[in-house]
């Protein structure tokens, strides 16, 4: 074996391996996030040169001008919160029945079951619902039934109900790891002191299941935030998200500066509600189970 | 509540039974069912398009997700030890990279790597000895996709691992260290074997990730088209059962991919006991 060290060599040692392991990733964020971002940051305050693209300078223009797309704002700070509460209205009593409800032996099943969708092609998912909500799918079926003609591809709901198939098993995933680890002894007792079915869910399993709760709605919000495919395919480019807006800002208009300015403001809005959300969140205790995965 | 469930597993699985069943249609017609065929599946497998898509993709996600978990892994064993600026550094840029939507990762990292190319090709062609028009340019590519899928699987892979060093038991380390074994020797005999489950877990989703991403690749690909760069011009082109029996094959790799990695986990699962 080596020599007999020092500890103050020890510490030294020990103090290159943690630089050398943590080197690789720190590089990748700094060359891959923070130069980038910084230069978005640069460019949101410069002009659009003649040709499209960037021109040097300083100008807060853009920033000023972030109405001309309020359509795209107020889509997504609209559908992205209703995507959201939608998602989990929807996969609460999936997760309960997952966690509480259904046979251990069934449990797991299920659960895979749930999973399989987000683990295949989101473009591929997103594609098979142009399919079912265009003119020759479920419309067709409604007017057969005598329902009436509708319209639904193309349309808010269209993209509604394509941000809650997307991200469903997310939302899922995290109450059932709440609800799973809820000592259901907690239950029993609430009922032998008298608590009704309704009241025991609202007092002791709702409040308990938080944390899931939480970690669900910011995975999803996140992501819809964030969204381009789904209002591409199912609004039609009706219903603009921001995500349409940059795409469309930095490919066709070619105005650079003004798409930085866009894209910086659809980060602060998130970071800035994230972090509200986390900071209000933690109160209850959640904070300590609030993990990605 | 067992029949709302059932409604959600319909909810969740009709298109993907569509799509299988609309990959076996004889027709050209998406939407018309003409009668049971593999036509379409032959069809994609001799179109040189998607098979020069799917081995570009096979190449950047095994490439990004190698290297995001080896960098990850490395980076959540040593972040602990770390405190101040640096420990603060680089937490909120792993939240960060999370937080930050692809399309703006995807932007951003464009235009960043436009510029540098472009002062750096500059450069190239003047200090260029020969014919200016025959220096070396650098361009997006394999390069630029690889960064910037590592990037976001970089960071997962430290959330997951760093989940995962957390439930465990600092005293099987302090117990290897005090019976003589090398640092190099206690990651290998005791640290390992008890992340890998979760080292295995983050390769898999960074993998995933990285093969399925459209919005990040859309940005940096250059002229490397990747599977769901394909799958997307397609769609604008016209709908064809040809996209479908691609997807179909896509949605039974993946389904082996999963089932496998549940399989190790499981294994693992067993072979300690468990934690949290």
């Amino acid at each position: 074996m080596t020599a007999i060290r020092t500890s103050a060599q020890v510490e030294r040692r020990a103090r290159w391996v943690t630089a050398l392991l943590l080197g690789p990733s720190f590089l990748w964020y700094l060359a891959l996030l923070v130069v980038p971002l910084a230069v978005v940051v640069v460019f949101s305050f410069g002009e659009r040169a003649p040709a499209g693209g960037y021109q040097a300078g300083f100008t807060i223009a853009n920033y000023l001008n972030l109405p001309a797309r309020s359509a795209a704002f107020r889509n997504t700070l609209l559908l992205a919160p209703l995507g959201t509460i939608v998602c989990l209205l929807a996969a609460y009593p999936l997760a309960y029945y997952l966690a509480i409800k259904a046979s251990p032996r069934l449990r797991l099943f299920l659960l895979i079951l749930v999973i399989v969708p987000f683990w295949t092609s989101f473009l591929i998912r997103t594609y098979a619902w142009m399919f079912i909500l265009g003119g020759r799918g479920l419309p067709s079926v409604i007017e057969w039934l005598g329902l009436g003609e509708v319209r639904l591809i193309n349309t808010p709901l269209s993209v509604l109900i394509g941000m809650v198939y997307g991200y469903l098993p997310l939302m899922v995933f995290p109450i059932f790891v709440s609800l799973e680890r809820l000592d259901k002894r907690l239950i029993e007792a609430a009922a032998d002191l008298g608590s009704n079915p309704w009241r025991s869910f609202l007092q002791v399993t709702l409040p308990l299941s938080a944390p899931g709760v939480i970690t669900g709605c910011m995975l999803v919000f996140i992501l819809l935030m964030g969204e381009y495919l789904i209002p591409q395919l199912l609004g039609g480019g009706k219903v603009f998200f921001i995500g349409n807006a940059l795409v469309d800002l930095f490919l066709q208009s070619r105005n650079w500066p003004f798409g930085s300015a866009v894209a910086m403001s659809l980060v602060i809005i998130m970071l800035a509600t994230v972090t509200v959300y986390l900071r209000v969140t933690r109160r209850y205790g959640a904070g300590r189970d609030v993990s990605l995965l | 509540m067992r029949a709302y469930s059932f409604a959600i597993y319909l909810f969740l699985y009709a298109p993907i039974v569509l799509i299988v069943l609309f990959s076996f249609n004889s027709g050209n017609n998406a939407s018309d069912f003409q009668g049971f065929s593999t036509l379409w599946y032959g069809k994609a497998a001799n179109n040189r398009f998607v098979i020069e898509a799917v081995t570009h993709s096979l190449i950047v996600a095994s490439a990004s997700a190698s290297l995001a978990t080896v960098f990850g892994t490395m980076a959540a064993l040593a972040v602990q030890r770390v405190r101040g600026a640096a420990r603060l550094f680089f937490d909120a840029m792993t939240y960060v990279a999370i937080m930050v939507p692809g399309i703006v990762i995807g932007i951003s990292t464009l235009i960043a790597l436009v510029t540098t190319f472009g002062l750096v090709n500059e450069m190239l062609t003047a200090i260029w000895p020969g014919d200016p028009a025959t220096a070396p340019q650098l361009g997006m590519g394999f390069g630029s996709i690889i960064a910037a899928h590592t990037l976001f699987s970089l960071a997962l892979v430290i959330v997951i691992v760093r989940a995962r060093i957390a439930g465990m038991d600092r005293s099987l380390m302090e117990a290897s260290a005090d019976l003589y074994a090398s640092p190099w020797g206690t990651f290998r005999q005791v640290i390992l074997p008890l992340i890998l489950p979760a080292v295995v877990a983050g390769f898999l989703l960074s993998f995933t990730f990285s093969f399925d991403d459209f919005v990040v690749a859309f940005w940096v690909a250059g002229s490397k088209t990747t599977l769901p760069i394909y799958i997307f011009a397609s769609i604008r082109r016209g709908v064809t059962p040809e996209i479908n029996a691609i997807g179909t094959v896509v949605l039974t790799v993946s389904l082996i991919l999963l089932f496998s990695a549940q399989l190790m986990l499981r294994r693992g699962e067993k072979a300690k006991p468990k934690t949290a």
